[in-house]
């Protein structure tokens, strides 16, 4: 064992209380594991919406417009990749690039929605969402995204990032994707631009909640440090 | 708490990788990431870095002398990497603390399957660079002008506060000087010069009972007589 170090410096007196201050831990099973198991709630809230849903009407909408499906599958990808990127990034050792991740699939979730709008004017017959249906998407996402931004947040404050807000709001996506998705089992007409608004405003509402508060939570760790420092030092 | 140095046998799994001293080496030389070329560097003794891994393994189960250990061979890795980062002289004391706090708020996060010498290095690199973000805010918030800070009048000072103070001061000095020998021994070691217990006991060779009598009269005698005094 190396015990060059000075008895009485400052390093060696707070080795010391972290080493008295030792506790057994449970190690952190693999960012991706976590990962699905986040997803897993998602998944078993989807079975439970589809129950209420009309599944048959969603699978024929789908089926009638490409870029439905496309933004479907986008927002999905999106919701999966962004909670595997916020687990890693919730390591110390993380590298930034992991908030890339949910990038491509977040590209094809906006193009294809943008895509969707542009058909109101090819085809007059399509239904235009009103203002209080727009409220209802609003009120949806935001209503879901809170709770599961919540659990993610709990889950991703076992591990220590060391990047707070960046995981956050990878997490914010992550949850306002995942919101979006499941709003899809009660979206009986096409994103038209004043809907589609709403849906940026609604997602961007989710990520900016979770950068700013989410980020705060995650980095109270930091504020521990200062704390137990003060205390080493003082010894 | 510290449990007995069961770390080898409490290790739990490990990779087959860390065998061979070439692996780790052979692993990160590629690397184009820049702390994992340092890494290249500072773990050409995979040896280091498995015992590091063990020791780590072993400090997640609580084994206490395990991590006191592993936490005092951290140490030149953190300062090479606070170094290297260009943090100043006096402040890598700073990033060394920062950083064994880190690992023991993130010791959960640890995959002993993984080079734990790449894992210090990414910490203590980051570390580097908060604590460096940290200084240039503190530098911009706060001025250097010490001819100002001499000149500026302090509004809550008493210029009695000096007198009061070297009166008070001889007073307690003289009632001191009252004391029996073993009590005014007690005070001036344990009270004035905090001093441990422990510590008195070997300096005096006294026994800590009998110290904490003498403590405890002395202390008595003390009031008594300042009150009296003034």
């Amino acid at each position: 064992m190396n015990t060059s170090a000075k008895p009485d410096s400052a390093n060696e007196r707070l080795i010391s209380d972290l080493a008295s201050d030792l506790a057994p831990v449970q190690r952190l099973r693999p960012p991706i594991v976590r990962a699905f198991t986040w997803l897993a709630v998602v998944a078993a809230i989807a079975i439970a919406l589809a129950v209420i849903a009309n599944v048959s009407a969603l699978g024929h909408r789908l089926s009638a417009a490409a870029d439905m499906w496309l933004s479907v599958t986008g927002s999905t990808l999106t919701a999966i990749l962004a909670a595997i990127a916020a687990f890693q990034l919730s390591l110390p050792d993380a590298r930034r690039i992991w908030a890339l991740l949910p990038a491509p699939a977040g590209l094809l979730w906006i193009v294809a929605s943008g895509a969707g709008c542009l058909r109101t004017w090819f085809l007059p017959g399509t239904h235009v969402a009103d203002l209080s249906e727009a409220r209802d998407c609003l009120i949806f996402i935001v209503g879901l995204a809170v709770p599961l931004s919540g659990l993610l947040i709990v889950m991703l404050r076992r591990a220590y990032p060391l990047q707070p807000e960046l995981t956050a709001l990878v997490a914010g996506l992550a949850s306002a994707a995942a919101a979006a998705t499941l709003l899809n089992f009660f979206h009986p007409f096409d994103a038209a631009a004043t809907d589609l608004a709403v849906h940026v405003f609604a997602v961007a509402l989710v990520i900016g909640t979770n950068w700013g508060l989410s980020g705060r939570l995650l980095a109270t760790n930091f504020l521990r440090d200062n704390v137990t420092r003060g205390v080493a030092r003082s010894n | 708490m510290m449990a007995s140095s069961s770390w080898a046998a409490s290790a739990g799994p490990f990779p087959a990788r860390h065998a061979s001293k070439d692996v780790i080496v052979a692993a990160y030389s590629w690397s184009r990431r820049p702390e994992r070329r340092m890494n290249a560097v500072l773990t050409q003794d995979a040896d280091t870095d498995l015992r590091r891994s063990i020791w780590m393994a072993a400090a997640q189960a609580g084994d206490g002398a395990a991590y006191r250990a592993l936490l005092r061979d951290c140490i030149p890795v953190i300062k090479s990497a606070a170094r290297r980062r260009g943090v100043a002289a006096d402040h890598v004391d700073d990033v060394v603390q920062d950083v064994l706090l880190t690992i023991h708020r993130a010791r959960q996060t640890y995959d002993p399957r993984r080079s734990f010498t790449a894992w210090l290095y990414v910490i203590a690199d980051r570390r580097a660079i908060d604590l460096i973000r940290r200084i240039r805010r503190q530098d911009l918030r706060e001025v250097h002008a010490p001819l100002a800070f001499e000149d500026h009048a302090d509004q809550t000072a008493d210029p009695a506060q000096g007198l009061v103070y070297a009166d008070a001061t001889s007073t307690v000095t003289r009632v001191m000087a009252s004391l029996p020998a073993r009590q005014r021994e007690a005070v001036q070691h344990l009270v004035l010069e905090e001093r441990s217990l422990a510590d008195t006991a070997v300096l005096t060779k006294r026994t800590a009972g009998s110290l904490k009598v003498n403590l405890h009269r002395a202390l008595k005698a003390l009031r008594e007589r300042i009150e009296r005094w003034d």
